[in-house]
């Protein structure tokens, strides 16, 4: 399986925002392979959420480990039958890790849209 | 990083002067001003340094070739938004109108309209041992709600050791408000004692509920009417909200305002008010930050 | 004549000053188009309200029609749009209504709906025609609703705008003949004022300025009129008594004399600059 996680400028720790995080990690689980991709999103003026969404659809992600995520962000990954995983804050490294124990836990609170601002 | 952030609802009660007594108070170390439509902090904030300024890029906008246009006027019949007029026998782009939408380049039947990245204000950022990040945006311009984010980051990205950043909100409850609550810990509403204030405040509260934003409430020049400051904290105490204190109408404050200094660089009764309602806001942040 | 009433900073008295000029005038609309906050109808109470809904439009997809092309998706430049399994999800509050993705669907498959972003009300008050903007909580724009309520002005009306200088106030101010801006005469007011003076000038509109909540000469605020050519129509001197009983709610012209005299001349004189 594909897991995305939004990633910090250093590249190692997961990034406390989802729609402007200025990368995107996704870890293949199968092949133990990852690809550090720019998010598409960090600069949009409005629906940033909706834009790293989809480009976490695009590129075939089944989950997605995250510290938050906005109502339209999960709309659009729900839609799509992508998990979502709520993350430590620390490094992509370490949530991996606990993902793969079956440690992390289901993200069920979603903040309302910044309507197309943030 | 905790984040502090003050509002108001209606213009004018005393958000910019209540942020920069707290910087003083608090010794802050990043501070920025969301209220991009219209920055004043720098004012009275009193940071030093060469500032560093960048350009920031809004939604694109769209412009039409003179040379190419040949006035068949699609692109205006199409436009959403009033943004093309006819200019002689050519039509052109209303800058201040135009949304970015690229109706007008997808219609033009001869590639005469097309899109650029459109220069929508600057973010100043003072670096150092405090840092102050503000922006301003150009006449007309929307997409205020991402200039906000772009000095918010520019904030966390050159203070991360910093454990308290307040920040100068905007008035009213649309785009940069909604913009500058992402992410805060605690949004402070600054308000006055009249109806207008009082009408302003309950919409304000509302839009923060919308986004699940925390609140407190303090009333500034609470003098002019001590009914209208009743009724506020009623108000509070009826909708869950903390009251946090009352500052009185001081001269001292334009005054100072007009020196350049923040309130809190004077020993007077606005500044006592002012750094109880201080310490009570500091002790909530505690208790509401994750 | 369309009077607009505008301040770059907030809490200048731009609602002080709308209400007040409008009650003295005759024949004259009041146009509350400051959305985000409207306050005029706390002073005006305007009664027989009838309120109309302001819509925007919002694609919908036919989910039979469309195949999957994509091509809306990609076109939109708000990211309103979002494609999962094979077909366009909307998200309205982030749509700006432009039309395009009904244009460049190629198979026709996108129509529009409405959709409620605000109100617009009208009412009567002392024979004063009353109209008042009001945005939606949560919504983002007030640009809509603002271009509604100025379409109701009438030939004669004082137009109280948004505080600032970004889109809402450059949509109220639209139809205006004349712009009042009210300044503070502190260092944030003149600050804001310039904002505005830029505003104005970029729109080509005449305009002058008041000076309230005065309490002695402020020589920037002077100095900055003078060397602009702007003129100053009025000063109003700060008074505790006038702000408790605008706190309240009440017009000061009906319980100052000096104040209505004030207002009267205002009127007069901003006529006279119209005229000019």
């Amino acid at each position: 399986m594909k897991i995305a996680i939004p990633m910090d400028e250093n590249q190692k720790n997961v990034c406390v925002s989802f729609g402007r995080a200025p990368y995107f990690l996704f870890h293949d689980t199968d092949t133990n392979t990852a690809e550090l991709l720019s998010n598409p999103a960090a600069s949009a003026t409005g629906g940033a959420g909706i834009q790293a969404a989809q480009f976490a659809v695009d590129n075939g992600a089944n989950a997605l480990i995250t510290v938050r995520l906005g109502q339209n962000a999960a709309d659009v990954l729900l839609a799509a039958d992508i998990k979502v995983y709520k993350a430590a804050q620390g490094s992509a490294e370490e949530n991996l890790a606990s993902f793969s124990q079956g440690k992390l836990q289901a993200l069920e609170s979603f903040h309302p849209g910044f309507h197309g601002n943030v | 990083m905790k984040k502090l952030l003050i509002i108001s609802g209606k213009g004018g009660t005393g958000k910019t002067t209540a942020a920069a007594a707290f910087i003083r108070f608090a010794d802050a170390h990043a501070y920025a001003d969301c209220d991009v439509d219209a920055p004043n902090l720098h004012l009275v904030a009193g940071q030093t340094g060469k500032p560093q300024t960048s350009d920031y890029f809004g939604s694109q906008k769209a412009s039409i070739d003179p040379q190419a246009c040949i006035g068949c006027g699609l692109c205006a019949k199409s436009c959403r938004f009033d943004a093309i007029r006819k200019n002689g026998n050519i039509y052109t782009v209303h800058e201040y109108a135009c949304e970015g939408c690229g109706v007008c380049a997808y219609v033009c039947p001869r590639g005469a309209a097309s899109l650029y990245d459109d220069i929508a204000g600057q973010v100043t950022l003072y670096p150092g041992e405090r840092v102050f990040a503000t922006a301003e945006l150009k006449m007309g311009r929307g997409n205020s709600g991402k200039l906000v984010a772009s000095v918010k980051s520019t904030l966390n990205s050159h203070a991360p050791q910093a454990d308290l950043a307040i920040i100068d909100g905007s008035p009213g409850i649309g785009c940069p408000v909604i913009a500058s609550m992402s992410g805060v810990d605690l949004a402070l509403i600054v308000t006055e004692p009249s109806v207008s204030g009082i009408s302003d405040l309950d919409r304000i509260v509302k839009t923060a509920a919308v986004f699940q934003t925390p609140t407190a409430v303090c009333v500034n020049k609470a003098d002019i009417s001590p009914e209208h400051t009743q009724s506020i904290r009623n108000y509070c105490l009826q909708n869950g909200v903390a009251f946090l204190g009352d500052i009185p109408y001081d001269p001292q404050v334009p005054i100072a305002v007009n020196d350049g200094k923040s309130i809190a660089d004077f020993d007077c009764p606005a500044t006592r008010a002012l750094r109880k309602v201080y310490e009570k806001t500091i002790k909530l942040l505690e208790e509401v930050t994750v | 004549m369309k009077i607009a009433v505008l301040s770059g900073k907030g809490g200048t008295g731009k609602t002080f000053v709308s209400v007040n000029l409008a009650a003295v005038a005759a024949n004259t609309a009041y146009i509350d188009c400051d959305a985000e906050e409207p306050n005029g109808y706390l002073f005006l109470k305007p009664e027989e309200e009838q309120t109309e809904i302001v819509y925007t439009t919002v694609p919908v997809f036919d989910a039979h029609t469309c195949d999957g092309c994509r091509k809306c998706v990609d076109f939109c430049h708000f990211n309103a749009l979002a494609f999962v399994k094979g077909r366009p999800k909307v998200f309205p509050e982030i749509c700006h209504a432009c039309g395009g993705c009904t244009l460049v669907c190629p198979r026709g498959a996108v129509t529009e709906e409405k959709r409620a972003i605000g109100t617009v009300s009208q009412g009567v008050s002392n024979g004063i025609p009353i109209v008042t903007a009001a945005l939606n909580l949560g919504e983002a724009s007030a640009v809509p609703i603002i271009r509604a309520a100025v379409q109701k002005a009438g030939d004669n009306a004082v137009i109280d705008s948004s505080p600032g200088s970004g889109c809402p106030v450059t949509e109220s101010v639209s139809g205006a003949d004349y712009c009042l801006l009210v300044a503070e005469p502190t260092a944030f007011g003149l600050h804001n004022l310039r904002m505005v003076h830029e505003l104005v000038t970029l729109l080509h509109k005449p305009y002058g300025v008041i000076v309230n909540k005065s309490n002695g000469i402020y020589q920037p605020l002077e100095d900055y009129c003078g060397k602009n050519r702007i003129p100053i129509l009025l000063r109003i001197q700060y008074s505790k008594k006038i702000a408790k009983i605008s706190a309240g709610g009440a017009l000061a012209v009906n319980h100052s004399a000096e104040m209505r005299r004030l207002f009267e001349i205002l009127w007069e004189t901003t006529s006279q600059q119209v005229e000019q």
